[in-house]
C-alpha cells in the first residue's frame, strides 16, 4: 500500500501539558459498582444484550486477580476511577460544531490539518465519548465504513458488532479485559468490504482531559476478503498528580488474503496506568502489520498480539519504547502459530534513561499443526545511564519441529566514543546524545507515517533534554 | 602568539600517566608532524586536545586562540575551530554523511547555509577524495570500509575548514592508493586557508607530498627531539630505534 507522507510542524511538550475544565461534563461516581455499570449502560442506550454483556464481564473483574507477574500497579485504586465522563456535546461531522475547548485541544495536536492532508477519516475521542468523526466521500462510496462503535451498536450493523465484540479479547482473558467489557465507551468500528484497497490511513485521536478518569475505548476492525487498510492511532492526556487509567481493547479481523498496517504513537502522560489489551487475527494468506510507539504512561502492559489462524498468513510487529524517569513499561508482542506455513517477525528497540524500567516481554507459540512455520525475534535495548533499567523476557512455545526459529536480543549502553565523535564537530553532549537515541529508533520511525516519524523525533528531542548531568 | 600552545601538559588514563610534561607550540598556518613508536602517546595528546573526557589532565595548559581550553567540554572546542580525524571513527546509524556535515557547519557557525551552495561544495570535495557520491547519502560511516572512513573523515576536515586539525593516524590500515588520495586532501586543506595541522603518524607515507614546518619525535610520553621537515626523512631512513636504545 503506498504510505501518503506528509509535512508537520515541530510540537513542543505543551500541547500535551494544557487541559480545559471539566467541570460541565456529565461523569459517573468514582470507583465500580453494578449501578455505576448500569448508569453507564443507560447513558448509552445499549441494547439489552450489551447490558448484559457489562453484568457479566463485571461479574468477572470481581472475581479476577489483579497480575502479579509485571510492573506495580498497586498505584491504581479503582474506588479513585472515574470510569465514565462525558463531554457536553453531541459527535458531529464538522470541526466548526466542536466545543471550542474541545476543537482547540485537536487544533493544537494537528489532526484537523492531518484530516486535510492525509488522512481517509478522522475519529477524536475527547475522554468517554466521540466528539467528532467524518469519512471522506470517496472512502464511503467504497463502502467504507468507519463510525463510532456506539452507532455501529445501535444501526445497521449491529449483529456484526454482536457477532465480533470481545471475542477475540474475551472478558476472561485477564481483570482489566473483564473492566473493559464493563464500562467500555466510545472507540471506532471499521469494516472494509471485499477487495476494496484504502489507499490513505484512517486515524482515531484518543485524548484523556479529565483527571482521575479512566478511558475504555473499543476498537474493532474487520477488513475482508482481499482488503487493505492502514489504521493509526494516537493517543495523549495532560498530566495530572493522580492516578488515570487507560484499559482499552483492539480486535482486528483480518480476511483472507487482507492486510491491515496498525500503527500507534501512544504518549499518555506520566501519571497513566496503561493497561491495554490488543488483538488480531488472520484467516488464510492474511497479513497483520503492527507499527507501535510507547512513549508515555506511568506504567504500561501492553503486548498485541497476532493470532496466525489460516495456512499461510503472516504478522510483523515493529515497535519502539522509550521509558524515562519514573516510568515501568513493559512491552513486547505476542505471536501464535496456528496454520501451516505461517510466518511472524518481531522487531523491537526500547530505550531508558534517567531511572526508566524498560522490559521487553514476548511470546512465540507454535502448535503442532502449523508445520513449516517461520519465526523470528529481534529485540535491542539502548541504556542511557547506570542508573535505567532494560530487560528482555522472551518465551517460546514450540510444538513441532518442522519449524523455523530466530532469536536476537542486545541490550548495551550509549556509547561514549560515539558521543565524544559527536561533539568532536561541535555537537552538543545533548544533541550527541540525542542524534544516536534518534538513529537507535530509526529503523521504527521509518516504518511510520511522516507526521508520526516527527512527531516520534520531537518526543525523544524533548525526552533527551535534560538528560545530561 | 602562537595559535595552540601546549604548556607542560600531564596526561592520564585510567591512573595511569601517559604523557609527562608536554610543551608544543603551533602557529597559525603550520603543518607540525607528531612521530613515535607505538604505544608512545601520540593518539592521547590528540584525545587529550580534543577533550575525550576518558584522558585526565593531571597538570599543564593548552591555549588556544587565547582561551583557556583545559576545562572546556569538546564541543566548545571544536567551536572554537579544532577538529580531530579520528583514527577508528564511529558508526552513527539514523543520520547520513551530507546531513550530518551540515549539520556540523550549522552548529559551528550558527549560520544557515545555502543548500545549492552547500551541495555544490560537498560534491566538489568528494571528488577531489574519488569518493563516491553515492556516500553522500548513506549514514554517516555505516559499513564504510576503512579507506571510506578515513576519506570522509578528510571531506568533514574540508567543508569545516577549521584553525587547526589534529589528524589521528589517518593514513594507518590504508593501502598506497588510498594514502595518496588522503594526503591529496590534506594538501588541499593547507593550500585553501589559514588551517594548522597536528599530524599524527608512525609512518612517513603520509607526508611525502605534505608540506611540514615541524616534526617532533614522542618516545615514552614525553618529545624526545624536535626539528623541522628534514627530521621526517632521518626517521625515514633509521626508524626510532636510536630513541629506544637508552
Amino acid at each position: 500500500m503506498e504510505r501518503e507522507r506528509t509535512e508537520v510542524n515541530d510540537i513542543d511538550r505543551s500541547i500535551y501539558d494544557f487541559r480545559y475544565s471539566d467541570e460541565d461534563f456529565y461523569k459517573v461516581d468514582e470507583g465500580l459498582t453494578k449501578d455505576i455499570v448500569l448508569q453507564i449502560s443507560k447513558e448509552k442506550n445499549d441494547p439489552e444484550w450489551m447490558r448484559d454483556f457489562r453484568l457479566k464481564s463485571l461479574d468477572i473483574y470481581n472475581k479476577l486477580k489483579v497480575p502479579d507477574w509485571g510492573p506495580d500497579i498497586s498505584g491504581l485504586n479503582m474506588d479513585d476511577i472515574v470510569t465514565y465522563v462525558r463531554p457536553n456535546t453531541k459527535m458531529t461531522t464538522s470541526w466548526e460544531e466542536v466545543p471550542e475547548d474541545i476543537k482547540n485541544t485537536f487544533e493544537r495536536l494537528g489532526i484537523p490539518q492531518a484530516e486535510r492532508t492525509s488522512l481517509a477519516g478522522v475519529g477524536a475521542q475527547y475522554d468517554s465519548e466521540l466528539v467528532y468523526h467524518n469519512v471522506k466521500d470517496e472512502v464511503s462510496e467504497l463502502g467504507v465504513v468507519y463510525t463510532d462503535m456506539e452507532s455501529a451498536l445501535t444501526g445497521e450493523y449491529e449483529e456484526m458488532v454482536k457477532e465480533h465484540f470481545m471475542k477475540l479479547v474475551p472478558p476472561t482473558d485477564h481483570k482489566f479485559a473483564a473492566l473493559h467489557g464493563a464500562v467500555w465507551s466510545g472507540g471506532s468500528f471499521v469494516y472494509v468490504p471485499k477487495g476494496v484497497k484504502v489507499d490513505i490511513p484512517l486515524q482515531s485521536y484518543f485524548r484523556l482531559n479529565a483527571a482521575g478518569a479512566g478511558q475504555f475505548e473499543h476498537t474493532l476492525i474487520i477488513v475482508s476478503e482481499g482488503a487493505d487498510l492502514h489504521f493509526i492511532e494516537g493517543c495523549s492526556a495532560p498530566k495530572y498528580n493522580v492516578a488515570n487509567l487507560h484499559a482499552g481493547c483492539v480486535e482486528l479481523y483480518i480476511g483472507k488474503n487482507a492486510k491491515l498496517r496498525y500503527s500507534t504513537i501512544e504518549n499518555w502522560s506520566k501519571n497513566m496506568y496503561n493497561l491495554n489489551t490488543k488483538r488480531a487475527v488472520c484467516e488464510e494468506g492474511g497479513t497483520i502489520e503492527w507499527v507501535s510507539g510507547s512513549f508515555g504512561s506511568h506504567v504500561s502492559y501492553l503486548y498485541p498480539s497476532s493470532v496466525l489462524k489460516g495456512d499461510d498468513s503472516h504478522a510483523e510487529f515493529t515497535g519502539i519504547t522509550f521509558a524515562g524517569n519514573g516510568q515501568n513499561l513493559d512491552t513486547g508482542a505476542k505471536m501464535i502459530h496456528v496454520g501451516k506455513r505461517t510466518s511472524s517477525f518481531i522487531n523491537t528497540k526500547s530505550i531508558s534513561k534517567a531511572g526508566g524500567i524498560s522490559t521487553y516481554r514476548s511470546s512465540i507459540t507454535v502448535l503442532p499443526n502449523a508445520e513449516d512455520s517461520k519465526a523470528s525475534v529481534s529485540c535491542t535495548s539502548l541504556m542511557l545511564d547506570d542508573i535505567s533499567r532494560s530487560d528482555t523476557i522472551p518465551a517460546m512455545d514450540i510444538r513441532t519441529d518442522k519449524v523455523d526459529i530466530g532469536h536476537e536480543a542486545k541490550i548495551g549502553r550509549i556509547s561514549d566514543d560515539a558521543v565524544f565523535y559527536l561533539m568532536s564537530r561541535g555537537i552538543s553532549e545533548e544533541d550527541a546524545k540525542a542524534m544516536i537515541v534518534s538513529g537507535f529508533a530509526d529503523p521504527v520511525s521509518k516504518e511510520l507515517p511522516l507526521e508520526y516519524a516527527v512527531e516520534m523525533n520531537n518526543l525523544i528531542q524533548l525526552e533527551m533534554k535534560g538528560a545530561i548531568g | 602568539m602562537a595559535l595552540l600552545d601546549i604548556k607542560n601538559l600531564s596526561v592520564s588514563v585510567d591512573e595511569t600517566e601517559i604523557l609527562k610534561n608536554i610543551n608544543l607550540s603551533i602557529g597559525k598556518g603550520e603543518t607540525h608532524v607528531l612521530m613515535g613508536p607505538n604505544g608512545a602517546g601520540k593518539s592521547t595528546l590528540g584525545n587529550a586536545l580534543m577533550g575525550n573526557p576518558q584522558y585526565e589532565i593531571t597538570s599543564g595548559n593548552i591555549y588556544f586562540n587565547g582561551l583557556d581550553l583545559k576545562d572546556e567540554s569538546t564541543d566548545k572546542r571544536a567551536k572554537a575551530g579544532m577538529f580531530m580525524s579520528f583514527q577508528n571513527p564511529l558508526e552513527i546509524p539514523g543520520i547520513s554523511l551530507s546531513s550530518f556535515i551540515r549539520n556540523a557547519i550549522i552548529q559551528q557557525t550558527g549560520e544557515k547555509l545555502k543548500f545549492t551552495e552547500y551541495r555544490k561544495n560537498l560534491s566538489n570535495n568528494m571528488a577531489l577524495l574519488s569518493f563516491d557520491e553515492s556516500y553522500k547519502e548513506r549514514d554517516l560511516n555505516v559499513g564504510f570500509s576503512g579507506g571510506e572512513k578515513k576519506k570522509a573523515e578528510i571531506l568533514q576536515l574540508l567543508m569545516l575548514k577549521p584553525k587547526f586539525a589534529i589528524l589521528d593516524e589517518t593514513d594507518s590500515g590504508l593501502d598506497v592508493d588510498a594514502v595518496r588520495t588522503v594526503s591529496e586532501g590534506v594538501r588541499e586543506f593547507q593550500k585553501s586557508g589559514e588551517g594548522a595541522l597536528l599530524i599524527i603518524t608512525h609512518s612517513t607515507r603520509i607526508l611525502e607530498s605534505l608540506h611540514v614546518d615541524r616534526t617532533h619525535i614522542l618516545v615514552k610520553g614525553q618529545i624526545v627531539e624536535s626539528g623541522d621537515g628534514s627530521l621526517v626523512d632521518k626517521i625515514n631512513k633509521e626508524g626510532f630505534e636510536r630513541y629506544l636504545a637508552e
